[in-house]
């Protein structure tokens, strides 16, 4: 670790990042926001804005169940408990007659309120709220190398079953008759949201995790016009306003994921105003 | 002086040395309500079947079954060109609508390699692949659609597009369900003359829904003419004569030329090679 803290210190010298905490936050930055990126990519394409967003609110309830059971990791519950209800989703959506958004709303619902009424027992709700806005300044090495974990094994699972998701966000029937199981492929993608956003929410927050699964697709939706150019500028937006945001809200002294949020929307009214014709 | 062929398919009747695809007694109920019942159709590689009747009358059902994506009862029976049974044929599909998001940031060429390639599309497409795709796409005439966007095509654009992709892996049984609208008359024409090109270098039978039936009495090698079931089939001269075909198509009747009645023009064509033993082919020769 140290290795790479006076690496950074002889790339960037610059004041803010100057403190161990800065130089923490900086690489989380670069680790989480091209996830952020890529996923949002299909998040998008697949209409899944809501979908996460339910996920960012199930892990509330993941949360409360580790915390007040004890028996297992707050990190290991909350991620269980979000694959869990990814695929549950997943499943409902699929076989229902109900519609999407209805059977997302529901569950929607649940996670969040189950989750605040079991960490509101014993009134003792205020220890959770971090998890609401999330610190990124609080991220310790080994989190760190955690990230850098998951990073790997999503990029790998991504360069595995992008094809057949791509296929899939065109049309569903259309993916059946080239011989593939769309409800596989979903599957494994709503598994790697819920293990992003399981894993982010105590640095990212959950006011603000959905956003940057939909700003930086979004942004790049409006200028891509093929696969490639789609991934690479909505990992590229995903990261400046990261790096942006971070760098604003050290000498603004505000909060990091709020203002990360703020420069990626606004990389998407820059972008909208270019949209393609 | 032209020498012509006459072919006469007739739906089941059998066939020696060429493959040929039989569906037989396919019968489609959705509850109590019959869509079709007991559809005989016989195909040829080689040969245009066109399938063609009012709306509702079961066409895009047929191919639906055919596919295997609904349920019906009856058989789906091939045999290839050396008399083995292969089982099951391989079916190219080319759907009449493609819903999709048309505002996707998506090219022709993520297309292809996304449903043909395992290599992610995200990494840059290798020259090789390209020119693979180059290839497959120019076999229908739209080798230079592979950078524009899916969602930037016109109807007629996307329709030869998605044949390409039916076409692999190489198809046995190819079945086209024609858009009724999007398709102007250039790309129409175009569309036909793929058709013969197709089934001139390649050893595939081919079904066709088409609304369009002076192109059918122009391109098709056999007929059939559906309403909750085949009413009655065989080639364009017979089927436009027939009098059902006046019965539901009866406002087109009566425009001159060679049409015994219908509006349709057909002209007499080969498929087969003279003398492929084909029983079919039964060498009548028709002078024009």
């Amino acid at each position: 670790m140290e290795n790479i803290y006076s690496l950074l210190d002889m790339l960037l010298p610059f004041e803010w990042l100057e403190y161990n905490f800065m130089k923490n936050a900086f690489l989380a930055v670069l680790l989480i926001t091209p996830l952020f990126g890529v996923l949002s990519t299909m998040v998008v394409s697949n209409r899944m804005a809501f979908f996460s967003d339910s996920l960012g609110h199930a892990a509330f309830t993941g949360i409360a169940i580790g915390a007040l059971a004890g028996i297992m990791s707050p990190m290991v519950s909350l991620i269980v408990f979000s694959v869990i209800f990814a695929l549950l989703i997943t499943y409902i959506k699929n076989t229902s007659s109900a519609s999407a958004d209805t059977v997302i709303g529901v569950f929607s619902s649940v996670g969040i309120a189950l989750g605040l009424m079991l960490m509101s027992y014993g009134g003792g709700f205020n220890k959770f709220s971090r998890y609401l806005i999330g610190d990124i300044l609080s991220i310790t090495p080994e989190d760190l190398g955690y990230l850098l974990l998951v990073l790997i094994i999503v990029l790998a699972v991504w360069g595995g079953i992008y094809n057949q998701l791509l296929i899939l966000s065109i049309n569903s029937s259309f993916a059946r008759s080239r011989g593939m199981n769309p409800m596989m492929a979903e599957c494994i993608f709503a598994v790697l949201v819920a293990v992003v956003v399981a894993i982010s929410i105590q640095w990212v927050g959950l006011l603000i995790i959905n956003s940057l699964l939909v700003l930086p697709a979004a942004a790049a939706r409006n200028v891509a016009s093929n696969a490639r150019q789609y991934h690479l500028i909505s990992v590229a937006s995903a990261m400046i306003s990261g790096i942006c945001g971070l760098i604003l809200a050290n000498y603004l002294n505000m909060a990091a994921g709020a203002t990360i949020v703020v420069i990626a929307a606004a990389i998407f009214f820059i972008t909208l105003a270019f949209k393609r014709k | 002086m032209f020498k012509r062929l006459f072919h006469q398919a007739e739906s089941g009747a059998d066939c020696s040395k060429l493959c040929c695809t039989k569906i037989e007694n396919f019968t489609v109920k959705a509850g109590s309500l019959v869509i079709f019942e007991n559809v005989n159709i016989h195909v040829h590689c080689g040969q245009l079947t066109a399938l063609i009747g009012p709306n509702g009358a079961g066409k895009s059902t047929l191919l639906k079954a055919i596919l295997g994506e609904m349920p019906h009862s009856g058989e789906l029976k091939y045999v290839d060109a050396k008399g083995k049974h292969t089982g099951h044929p391989v079916i190219g599909y080319v759907p009449q609508y493609l819903k999709f998001d048309t505002s996707a940031p998506l090219s022709v060429l993520d297309l292809f390699a996304a449903c043909l390639y395992k290599r992610p599309v995200w990494l840059s497409a290798s020259g090789q692949l390209r020119n693979q795709v180059l290839e497959e796409l120019a076999r229908v005439h739209a080798a230079d659609l592979i950078d524009r966007r899916l969602g930037a095509l016109s109807g007629g654009e996307l329709q030869r597009v998605l044949m390409a992709l039916a076409l692999n892996p190489k198809p046995d049984l190819l079945l086209l369900d024609e858009p009724v609208s999007g398709v102007d008359q250039n790309g129409l024409e175009l569309f036909y003359s793929i058709l013969e090109e197709l089934q001139e270098k390649e050893d595939m039978a081919i079904i066709l829904i088409s609304h369009d039936l002076n192109m059918v009495a122009k391109h098709a090698d056999q007929v059939v003419l559906m309403d909750k079931g085949v009413v009655c089939s065989g080639t364009p001269k017979e089927v436009f004569s027939h009098p059902s075909t006046r019965r539901i198509f009866g406002v087109l009747a009566g425009q001159g030329g060679k049409t015994s009645g219908t509006g349709f023009e057909w002209i007499e064509h080969k498929r087969h090679p003279r003398g492929c033993g084909c029983e079919l082919c039964g060498s009548e020769e028709v002078q024009d």
